[in-house]
């Protein structure tokens, strides 16, 4: 029997968290120079391209199937192509229900989330790329990366409530801050070092070409981000309502502890740092919209935007050149969320006189979706790196990736340009 | 005839070419311009990075003048312009061999 109303509050989501990778666009394409914002634009929608496809064929399956690989992720055949999720005979077609949400939906919905978390690296390689090599490390890394920990996480894998870490206590990750947060946060440190600085970097001025951008892109992901939190409740009920509220505190509260921490440093409260905030409350939050009071969820935040703030400053001090921080805003505070529930949840969390069971499960299923994301980040980013090879020459970088790469510009630098030749 | 070319502050163009129009002049060319003199740049932080800006924007002015006005358009300009503070910018003035007004072809002084 479809509950309607489930129904359609999971479209809305879904809608909601498709809108995310736009807005990610927005908010990474602000951060890089003018001359490649088209490029860094086009590799989220690259990879919702090339994501929306590989999903339906066996991205769905490899998360979800049934028939488990060792627990590590789903046979792809088994539901190859969407086989039954409908069906189509004589009376026409037959759509699959689950606990009242007919599972085509569910297959919408999570696709986004593979689109957004492979969208997310993006960020961290900014400027030096191929496209091509982006396309096809889109594809390979959400299939041996995502779908994997999407399914040892939701799936019924290896870090689920059916795997073993579950005897200690049953691991939380309520909407993504092992399989998309961390996992995307430590693919990009793996990359960045196999693919290597941009020219100029700590030498050469790369400041933001257009804050306002940013903001805008921050606030779309913070939009979306309702159908990312309350939709995984999976439910239009108090608790899709307690993860939006939460959401929303940790969000805001994330700002603030960004803003404090830079004004003391830096002595500026800037509009980037309030855009960096918003994110680093976001993904604090993911894992533990549904298990936080509202109070807790401030303090979660505070502390995430305190964290990320502080956490942006070390590819400096390390010199690894994350270009736009997916390390320091995704890696550390997606571990931030994901081990705070041990502290912070109503039930078995350290602060309520839970012990520390939960903090200790919560600890192992970091460091676990880390290890795994990071071993197969490598071997793909070396693959590439050997084969057809990750970098533009050092001229397409210098003079704009835009131009020679997409045959683009996103800007007329010279009003001579407007009245330039046109050949039809 | 002379070229006078004035770099100023951008928030000081209204006040430079009211005073201009108010001082009789009929035309000038403006273009958005960069640099730096003794004002250096400034900085700028993002995420914590500081960032060294030497080249900030600046409005160029430049208006074709009649000799004899030379003192009295330099004194306006500089005037309009002048806030007291380090950025102000310069005021300069060159010689001119000719002037074409496009449109009638007439030349010298009947061009200004």
């Amino acid at each position: 029997m479809v509950d309607t109303g489930l129904t359609a509050w999971m479209l809305i989501s879904a809608s909601l968290v498709l809108l995310m990778t736009p807005g990610l666009a927005f908010f990474y394409g602000g951060m890089v120079r003018g001359k490649s914002v088209l490029n860094m634009l086009m590799m989220s929608f690259g990879a919702m391209a090339v994501i929306g496809i590989v999903y339906v064929l066996f991205g769905w399956s490899m998360s979800y199937a049934d028939q488990s690989i060792g627990g590590i992720f789903g046979n792809p055949f088994e539901q190859w192509a969407l086989k039954g999720v409908f069906t189509h005979g004589a009376d026409g077609f037959e759509f699959t229900v689950s606990d009242g949400l007919p599972v085509i939906v569910d297959v919408g919905f999570q696709a986004t989330f593979a689109m957004i978390t492979t969208a997310l690296i993006s960020g961290a390689i900014a400027d030096r790329v191929k496209y091509g090599s982006w396309l096809v490390f889109s594809g390979l890394w959400v299939t041996l990366s995502y779908f994997p920990l999407a399914h040892m996480v939701w799936g019924g894998g290896l870090l689920s409530d059916d795997g073993p870490f579950a005897s200690i206590a049953s691991p939380v990750d309520f909407a993504g801050g092992t399989a998309v947060h961390i996992n995307a946060g430590i693919a990009a440190l793996v990359l960045v070092l196999v693919i290597g600085k941009r020219k100029g970097f700590g030498s050469e001025a790369m400041r933001p070409h257009n804050l306002p951008f940013v903001m805008l892109g921050a606030a779309l992901l913070w939009f979306g981000w309702f159908g990312f939190n309350a939709g995984s409740a999976y439910a239009a009920d108090g608790m899709a309502g307690l993860a939006w509220v939460n959401t929303t505190t940790a969000t805001a509260a994330a700002i603030i502890g960004w803003l404090i921490t830079e004004k003391i440093r830096d002595g500026h409260a800037t509009s980037l740092g309030a855009a960096s905030g918003v994110v680093a409350g976001l993904v604090a939050i993911t894992p533990a919209a549904g298990s936080l009071s509202p109070f807790g969820a401030i303090i979660l935040g505070l502390v995430a935007g305190a964290l990320s703030a502080l956490a942006v400053g070390l590819k400096y001090r390390f010199g690894y050149d994350d270009s736009l921080d997916v390390v320091g805003v995704h890696l550390v505070s997606g571990l931030w969320g994901t081990v705070a529930i041990g502290f912070l949840a109503l039930d078995g969390g350290l602060f309520y006189g839970g012990g520390v069971s939960l903090l200790a499960v919560q600890v192992i299923i970091a460091v676990v979706a880390m290890a795994y994301s990071a071993i197969v980040t490598l071997v793909l980013a070396l693959i590439i790196k050997s084969t057809i090879g990750w970098r533009v020459t050092e001229q397409v970088e210098v003079a704009g990736i835009d131009l020679a790469v997409h045959g683009e510009s996103a800007y007329e630098t010279l009003s001579a340009r407007s009245y330039s030749e046109v050949k039809p | 005839m002379k070229l006078v070319t004035a770099i100023i502050q951008p928030h000081r163009l209204d006040a430079v070419k009211s005073a201009l129009e108010a001082a009789g002049i009929r035309g000038m060319t403006v273009s958005e311009a960069s640099g730096y003199g003794r004002q250096k740049g400034h900085t700028e932080v993002y995420r914590g990075a500081e960032y060294t800006i030497d080249l900030v924007p600046k409005i160029r002015l430049e208006v074709l003048i009649d000799d004899v006005d030379t003192e009295r358009v330099t004194g306006v300009i500089s005037q309009a312009a002048h806030t007291g503070k380090i950025g102000d910018g310069k005021v300069w003035v060159v010689p001119v061999d000719s002037v074409t007004r496009v449109r009638t072809g007439e030349e010298g002084a009947a061009a200004l």
